[in-house]
């Protein structure tokens, strides 16, 4: 059952053609990722999402009200979407209380009720009511920001990368909380960033954008793990992709023959492996099992050590060389033989 | 040792304000009550107030109203009627009057008072309007929208709040000016307290009466700057988020626009059309015969070096000041500051008149010297030189200064390689405006500078007191002419200092 529907939304600026054609549907309560790199549209999708901009075609339908048909748009303040900015766009000149307050009847008797509640809701200390914004964190600004949109009980909230601007530990920490929060609340959620873990970890439904059209729309593991095409399958993570030889289902390629989930395809493709799939065993002769798996030999040629994982330069057999992340392990070095293979089945790129 | 700076260029603006203090002290109790408890004193003021209480609230609606419709809306024409709002300052405010009073001779008194002074003074208001304009991030209205707003509650509570310390400053400025304006009030018989000092200094050379009503002149000085503290308050207005601000898309204006165009439309009639129609009238009147070149090109030479001097030391005055009152607002710095607009604020003839008793007491070979004239410029256009330069200073954020130092410069050389650099537009904004200013400055230079000096200004103001207007037409249009490049740079840096 979805609750936002957009049909073949298109908006050129000038020349550049930000939207081409997007389609997409979200569920009520759920919440969907847009990922994409800068310049993509994904920003422009919200904006139009948000009643900032109007289409140039396409239509956004929201539980069954159409708010914007061509260049026929509802204004932005009779939507009802909530919108967390960039950086958080609290207004310079109030007060933290009046910031949150902003959206609520200035007269009505439980406002201050309303916003200490809100603040609760998204763990602000209620001492930094008569504060300004300036004088909060980047992080305290974001939930600020979160508060506000809230306090108008919004049927959909759209995040344009809300967390950008705030440093790796505290990013993931408000963005665990800010997904929590719009749990609770039953909202549903767009987040639009470029950051690809920020997205896998959020969406109950990943949409990936580029150049304007939305190139493929799953479940985070879906799209992970069986990218349409190769710009996708780089952009959501490390990517091993191999020339291979297909052949009803098994594929010959540098690891020797393997699974693929290609049950009809013959010939030459080429195929994609995550990382983590590779099972990767010091030789000869280990202690540890390799079960099933068939391996290749390979010799280590380069070793770029970055903490809990290295960058490995494998030499397998004839003159191939891939490059692979592993656990870092002191029993790997520059030379030494190892053995690898693969687990589950390895993924057909379309051409 | 910039504080030490600032205080020094303060105490030597304040100067006259000293005197003033000195000889209501040295005046005793009885004559001052005698001189200020009259009821010509009484109308003066009712005058002065009236005047600002209505021009005030025009200037600014006129000048939001015309920065919206040119930076925000659709209207045709935009950046031309952006321009054609700040050109009036091209124009001296005493040939605003002149024009309007040779085209209607009856028109006197508090409405042609506040007419003329609306379109003499709404620049000074609409240049930094207009700049808030621009730097506002909409953002900011974006959000407010989604959270419930309808466009004008979203101009009220949003937009206006942005713009209210470009609107407090340009008041203050425009407010000081119609206080110590005196060649405009004369030529249409409106008298304020300027006009009635400098009648009385003329008339009795007893500079007691002139003095006193000094004093009440800068008390109503006073009266205003605390107004301005006041309605500025004392929040952050700076954006918060990082990165560029997105540009804001223009408004729609659909069947309005003939009506909205209607608005500068008249505004331009009346700010230029009636005295470039004045002045051409004039010129044509008078044919050839009004162009004495000798005596033309001896009052622009000497004009021209005095604009050029006045407008570098003025601006080198105000540095450390606006530094400071940037960077450390502390109440000290803030009072410090005030001294600034204060010294100001005075009329031209009581600074004059000031420099004058004080060279003539003190140090008298400076008397009617160069340095003394330009003390006087440096005290009356410090503030112009002050609001540019704080006004970018603010643009340049403390932490590249900081990342100057930590890379090893010195202060003083992070100040200049930093700061001063990015606040250049500024500068500059400051050395035309100050310029501008001393270009049409009469009554100070004609009682300070060396004997023989015969400005434009002066030249104007001696041959259209008689009568001669189509005489005067020349000088008018030369110093329009020379005003136009410098008001041109003022419109262009303005559009830099926001980025566009």
């Amino acid at each position: 059952m979805s609750f936002l529907n957009i049909r073949s939304l298109s908006k050129r600026y000038g020349t550049v053609t930000a939207l081409d054609d997007v389609d997409l549907s979200v569920a009520s309560g759920s919440r969907t990722a847009i990922v994409g790199p800068s310049g993509s549209g994904k920003t422009t999708l919200l904006r139009i999402i948000a009643g900032f901009d109007t289409p140039d075609r396409g239509e956004v339908v929201l539980d069954d009200i159409v708010l914007a048909d061509g260049q026929e748009s509802v204004p932005a303040h009779r939507r009802g979407i909530g919108v967390v900015a960039q950086d958080g766009a609290l207004f310079p000149h109030l007060t933290i209380e009046q910031n949150i307050g902003f959206g609520l009847d200035r007269r009505a008797a439980d406002r201050p009720v309303r916003i200490r509640e809100l603040m609760d809701m998204v763990g602000l200390d209620r001492s930094m009511l008569e504060r300004s914004p300036d004088q909060l964190s980047g992080g305290q600004q974001q939930r600020v920001a979160l508060a506000r949109a809230l306090a108008r009980k919004p049927r959909l909230m759209l995040l344009d990368e809300p967390f950008s601007a705030l440093d790796t530990g505290l990013r993931a920490a408000t963005r665990k909380a800010v997904a929590q929060v719009l749990s609770d609340a039953g909202i549903a959620t767009i987040l639009v960033t470029h950051d690809q873990s920020e997205a896998l970890s959020f969406a109950d439904q990943l949409a990936v954008m580029r150049s304007g059209k939305l190139v493929q729309v799953g479940s985070p593991q879906h799209v992970y793990l069986h990218p349409n095409d190769v710009l996708t399958a780089e952009f959501l993570g490390e990517a091993l992709l191999l020339p291979a030889q297909l052949d009803g289902g098994q594929a010959d390629c540098a690891f020797g023959r393997i699974a693929v989930n290609d049950k009809d395809g013959r010939g030459p493709a080429t195929i994609m492996i995550r990382p983590e799939q590779v099972v990767l065993m010091t030789s000869p002769g280990l202690p540890h099992s390799s079960g099933d798996v068939p391996t290749v030999e390979a010799v280590v040629v380069g070793l770029d050590f970055c903490g809990s994982t290295s960058e490995l330069l494998l030499h397998i057999g004839g003159d191939r060389r891939i490059s692979l992340r592993q656990p870092s392990s002191d029993a790997i070095s520059v030379g030494a033989s190892v053995a690898i293979g693969m687990r589950g089945t390895a993924h057909v790129l379309k051409r | 040792m910039l504080s030490g700076l600032a205080a020094v260029i303060a105490l030597l603006a304040l100067l006259p304000l000293g005197f003033v203090v000195w000889v209501a002290l040295v005046t005793g109790w009885d004559t001052v009550a005698a001189m200020l408890f009259r009821p010509k004193v009484g109308e003066l003021l009712v005058n002065t107030v009236l005047l600002i209480l209505l021009t005030l609230p025009a200037c600014i609606l006129l000048s939001v109203t015309l920065a919206w419709l040119t930076e925000r809306s659709d209207m045709p024409g935009a950046r031309l009627w952006a321009w054609l709002s700040v050109a009036p300052l091209a124009i001296p405010a005493f040939v605003h009057s002149y024009a309007w009073i040779s085209l209607w001779p009856r028109f006197h008194g508090l409405p042609a008072g506040v007419a003329v002074s609306v379109v003499a003074y709404f620049p000074f208001l609409y240049l930094p309007v207009a700049a808030a304009f621009r730097r506002l991030d909409p953002a900011l209205e974006d959000q407010a929208a989604s959270l419930g707003l309808p466009p004008l509650q979203v101009f009220c509570r949003v937009v206006l709040p942005q713009l209210r310390l470009a609107i407090c400053g340009g008041a203050l400025l425009v407010g000081l000016h119609l206080l110590a304006e005196y060649g405009l009030y004369v030529m249409i018989r409106f008298d304020t307290f300027t006009t009635a000092i400098v009648d009385q200094f003329q008339s009795t050379y007893n500079g007691v009466a002139a003095n006193m009503l000094a004093v009440v002149l800068v008390l109503c000085c006073f009266a205003l700057l605390a107004f301005e503290t006041l309605a500025r308050g004392n929040r952050r207005y700076a954006r918060l988020g990082s990165g560029a601000a997105r540009r804001a898309a223009p408004v729609r204006l659909g069947r309005a626009k003939p009506v909205c165009l209607l608005i500068p439309v008249i505004t331009a009639l009346f700010a230029l059309g009636v005295p470039v129609y004045t002045l051409g009238r004039w010129l044509v009147a008078g044919g050839t015969q009004i162009w004495r070149l000798n005596d033309i090109g001896l009052a622009l030479g000497q004009t021209l070096l005095l604009c050029l001097i006045g407008g570098v030391a003025t601006t080198a005055a105000a540095l450390p000041m606006a530094w400071l009152s940037i960077r450390r607002p502390s109440r000290s710095n803030r009072l410090l500051e005030s001294f600034y607009y204060l010294a100001s604020s005075m009329p031209g003839v009581v600074i004059a008149l000031a420099l004058v008793t004080v060279a003539v007491r003190v140090v008298l070979p400076l008397y009617q010297t160069l340095a003394t004239v330009l003390l006087a410029y440096i005290i009356m256009f410090l503030p112009r030189a002050l609001v540019s330069l704080r006004a970018s200073i603010a643009q340049a954020p403390v932490e590249l200064e900081q990342a100057a130092a930590s890379l090893g410069r010195s202060p003083a050389a992070s100040l200049w390689s930093v700061t001063v650099r990015l606040a250049a537009p500024g500068a500059a904004a400051g050395m035309a405006l100050s310029a501008l200013g001393i270009m049409n400055e009469l009554t100070a230079t004609q009682m300070l500078a060396p004997n023989g000096t015969r400005t434009l200004a002066m030249a104007f103001w001696a041959l259209s007191s008689e009568i001669d207007y189509a005489g005067a037409a020349p000088y008018a249009l030369i110093m329009v002419l020379f005003s136009l490049p410098m008001t041109w740079l003022l419109y262009s840096q303005s559009k830099r200092i926001a980025g566009r």
